[in-house]
C-alpha cells in the first residue's frame, strides 16, 4: 500500500527558474489569489491522469499570463483574448496533445469575447478554464464585463450602474446555449466543500479531452483579495455571499457520455506539407550579433529600480523633467510586473543631446537600484565606467564589479531622519546632481517645487535634495 | 486525541500568510508563526499536534508547494527510504511545529515540508 501524501504535484516545477528575481519558490501571485488554488487542481489533474508530459498550456494576459513559470508542461503564451484561437492551432498540429486554455475575465469576457465564442461554436477539442474573479486584477482593480452592478472598482467608482455598463454577462451560460460544447460548468473556489466540486469539474474538463469528446468550459469563481480590498478570508466570504448570487453554480450542459469521441487526426496535414508551403525548409536565416556592440556613451541612460511605492518611476520622472528644462532631449518609460503588492518596479531614462530613438535602457550608464533584487538583477548591465548608486540602507550587498563607480547612500536612513520615509528618492536625486555634472543643481532647485503637486511638501523634500547634494559632493571628492 | 493521525508540514519559504489554511483547519491546529520569512510574510504554522490528516487546508492553500500532508503519519513514517544510504529507513520527528524528523539510518535531519524530495517505498 503506498503512502498518502498531499504535496506540490510533479506538475509543477520544483523551483521556478523563469520567475525573475531571487524569489524562486513563490508565486507571484497575492496571498490568497484562487490562481494558485485552480493552478494546483489543474496540475494535480494532469499528473493523475499522466498526460502532463502531453500537455500544452496556452496562457494570454491578466495575471495567470506567467503560467509558464510554473506548469512543467508545455506552454504558450498568446495575445489578450487570443488563447482559444492559439489553443485551436496546437490542437489541430498536435491532435493527440492536451490543450488548455487559460482565461481570465477580463481577457476571455471581453476583449477575448469573439475568440471564445467561435472556439466554442466550432467544437474545438479543448478545455478552458474560465477565471472569473469580476475584476481586472493585474492592471489594478477595473471594471471587467463580469463586475457586478454596484461593484466599486477604479472604473467605475460609484459602483457599476446599469444605465452607463449594463448588466454582468453570464459566460458559462452563453456557451452553453451552442449547440458544440460537450461539459459547461460553473463552480467556486471559497470553501472545502466548493473547491472539492471544483477539483471534479477540472477532472472532468481534462478527462472529456482525453476522451477526445470535445468543447469543454469550466467557469472558475475566484478570489481577487487585492483588487477587492479584502483579506483572503474575506474575499471567500463575498463570493459565497454576494458573487455567486449573480453567478449561480452548476452543470449548465453536458453531453460528454452522449457524443461519440471525434476524430482529429482526419484533417491533419502531412508531416513536412506546412514548413514547405510558408518556405521554412529553406536554409535558415542567421543573425549578425557583430553589429550589436554598443558604441561608447556619452550622453546619460539611466535605468532606476525598486520596489512598487518607493518612488521610482517618480525620480525618473523628476530626471526628465529636470533634463527637458536643460533643453535636452528625454525619453521615460516604467516597467513594471504584474504583481500589485511586493512587486519590482523599474523605469529607463534617457537624456541626450540628440534626438532620442528608442526609449529603452538595456545598458545603463548610471543604474540606481533601491533595494537587493534590483541591484541583484541589473547590476551586469550597466556599461563599463557606468555608475551604480544603490541605497545602503535597506541592501546588505555591495556590487561585485570593479569596472564601475559605487556609490552607496544611506538614503532611506537620511530620509527617516529628515522626517519621512518616502523623499529617500529624493535624496538618491541629490546624491545624483551633487556627485555628477549632467545635472545642474540650481536647475533641480528651481524645477523640484515646480513638479511637486503636494505643496507642503516642498520645504521637506528641498532639504532631502540639499542633504544628498552635500553627500554627492563629499563622495566626488 | 484518537483521529490525530496525520501530520501537516509548512514550507515557510513558500507560504504568503493569506490565513486560508488557519480558517479552513475544522481542527484549527494551524496558526500564523510570529517571525517572518525571507520574503517578509508571517507564515503558516502547525501546532505540533492534533493533525487528523484531511487534508483540507492543502486544497485550501494557493501556493503549490507551502502544505504538505501526510494522511497517515505512522505509515509514512515506516516507508520512509533514506536519501543518502538508499535503504528502509525510520523518520523520528524532532520538532513537529517547524516540521523536521531525523532519518535514522543516516542520522540527518529531514525537511517534512520538502516532499518532493522526500522517497517513500510503494
Amino acid at each position: 500500500m503506498s503512502v498518502k501524501i498531499l504535496g506540490k504535484s510533479k506538475g509543477f516545477y520544483d523551483t521556478y527558474e523563469r520567475r525573475p528575481g531571487s524569489n524562486k519558490e513563490q508565486t507571484h501571485y497575492c496571498p490568497g489569489c484562487g490562481h494558485g488554488i485552480l493552478h494546483k487542481l489543474i496540475a494535480e489533474a494532469l499528473t493523475e491522469y499522466g498526460v502532463a508530459e502531453n500537455c500544452i498550456f496556452v496562457s494570454p494576459v491578466g495575471c495567470s499570463v506567467f503560467a509558464y513559470y510554473y506548469f512543467n508542461a508545455g506552454n504558450i503564451q498568446a495575445a489578450h483574448g487570443r488563447a482559444p484561437a492559439v489553443a485551436t492551432g496546437v490542437k489541430r498540429a498536435l491532435p493527440e496533445s492536451i490543450v488548455i486554455s487559460y482565461q481570465g475575465d477580463g481577457d476571455l469576457a471581453a476583449i477575448g469575447g469573439n475568440e471564445i465564442l467561435h472556439a466554442a461554436n466550432r467544437g474545438e477539442s479543448i478545455t478552458v478554464f474560465f477565471v472569473n474573479n469580476a475584476i481586472y486584477g493585474m492592471t489594478g482593480g477595473q471594471m471587467a464585463p463580469t463586475t457586478l452592478i454596484g461593484q466599486k472598482t477604479t472604473t467605475t467608482p460609484y459602483g457599476r450602474t446599469l444605465q452607463n455598463e449594463g448588466y454582468p454577462i453570464r459566460m458559462a451560460e452563453i456557451i452553453a446555449s451552442l449547440e458544440s460544447p460537450v461539459y459547461v460548468e460553473r463552480v467556486m473556489l471559497a470553501d472545502t466543500r466548493s473547491k472539492n466540486a471544483a477539483r471534479k469539474a477540472v477532472r472532468r474538463g481534462i478527462k472529456n479531452q482525453i476522451e477526445k469528446k470535445g468543447f469543454s468550459f469550466i467557469e472558475v469563481l475566484s478570489t481577487c483579495p487585492t483588487g477587492w480590498k479584502m483579506s483572503a478570508p474575506q474575499a471567500e466570504d463575498w463570493i459565497k455571499s454576494t458573487l455567486v448570487k449573480n453567478f449561480p453554480l452548476g452543470v449548465l450542459k453536458d453531453i460528454a457520455l452522449q457524443v461519440e469521441p471525434l476524430d482529429l487526426s482526419k484533417h491533419l496535414a502531412a508531416p513536412g506539407r506546412v514548413s514547405k508551403l510558408i518556405g521554412l525548409d529553406e536554409e535558415k536565416v542567421k543573425f549578425d550579433t557583430s553589429a550589436m556592440k554598443l558604441n561608447p556613451q556619452i550622453d546619460q541612460e539611466i535605468k532606476i529600480a525598486g520596489f512598487g511605492g518607493q518612488g521610482v518611476l517618480s525620480l525618473g520622472v523628476w530626471l526628465s523633467e529636470i533634463g527637458m528644462r536643460e533643453d535636452l532631449q528625454v525619453s521615460w518609460i516604467p516597467s513594471y510586473g504584474p504583481e500589485m503588492r511586493g512587486g519590482t518596479a523599474n523605469c529607463h531614462v534617457k537624456l541626450s543631446r540628440d534626438p532620442i530613438g528608442s526609449p529603452l535602457v538595456t545598458h545603463p550608464t548610471v543604474l540606481i537600484a533601491m533595494n537587493r533584487p534590483s541591484l541583484e538583477k541589473f547590476e551586469d548591465d550597466v556599461i563599463e565606467g557606468g555608475a551604480i548608486l544603490w541605497d545602503a540602507s535597506l541592501i546588505d550587498i555591495e556590487p561585485k564589479r570593479n569596472d564601475i563607480v559605487k556609490i552607496p547612500i544611506p538614503a532611506t536612513d537620511i530620509a527617516n531622519e529628515l522626517g519621512n520615509t518616502r523623499i529617500s528618492n529624493v535624496v538618491i536625486l541629490g546624491v545624483l546632481a551633487g556627485f555628477s555634472d549632467f545635472l545642474d543643481p540650481l536647475v533641480v532647485q528651481r524645477v523640484l517645487p515646480i513638479i511637486f503637486k503636494k505643496r507642503h511638501l516642498i520645504e521637506i523634500n528641498l532639504k532631502a535634495f540639499q542633504r544628498g547634494l552635500e553627500l554627492g559632493r563629499e563622495l566626488s571628492q | 486525541m484518537a483521529n490525530a493521525r496525520g501530520l501537516v508540514a509548512v514550507n515557510v519559504e513558500e507560504c504568503k500568510g493569506c490565513n486560508l489554511c488557519i480558517v479552513a483547519c475544522p481542527v484549527d491546529v494551524l496558526h500564523l508563526a510570529d517571525s517572518f520569512n525571507t520574503h517578509g510574510y508571517s507564515p503558516a504554522e502547525y501546532d505540533g499536534e492534533g493533525c487528523t490528516g484531511c487534508g483540507i487546508c492543502y486544497y485550501a492553500c494557493p501556493e503549490p508547494g507551502a502544505i504538505t500532508v501526510y494522511k497517515n503519519w505512522a505509515e509514512a513514517q515506516e516507508a520512509y527510504i533514506c536519501q543518502t544510504k538508499k535503504v528502509p529507513s525510520r523518520l523520528t520527528i524532532t520538532d513537529a511545529v517547524k516540521g523536521l524528523a531525523t532519518c535514522e539510518a543516516c542520522g540527518q535531519e529531514v525537511i517534512l515540508s520538502n516532499f518532493s524530495h522526500l522517497s517513500f517505498a510503494e
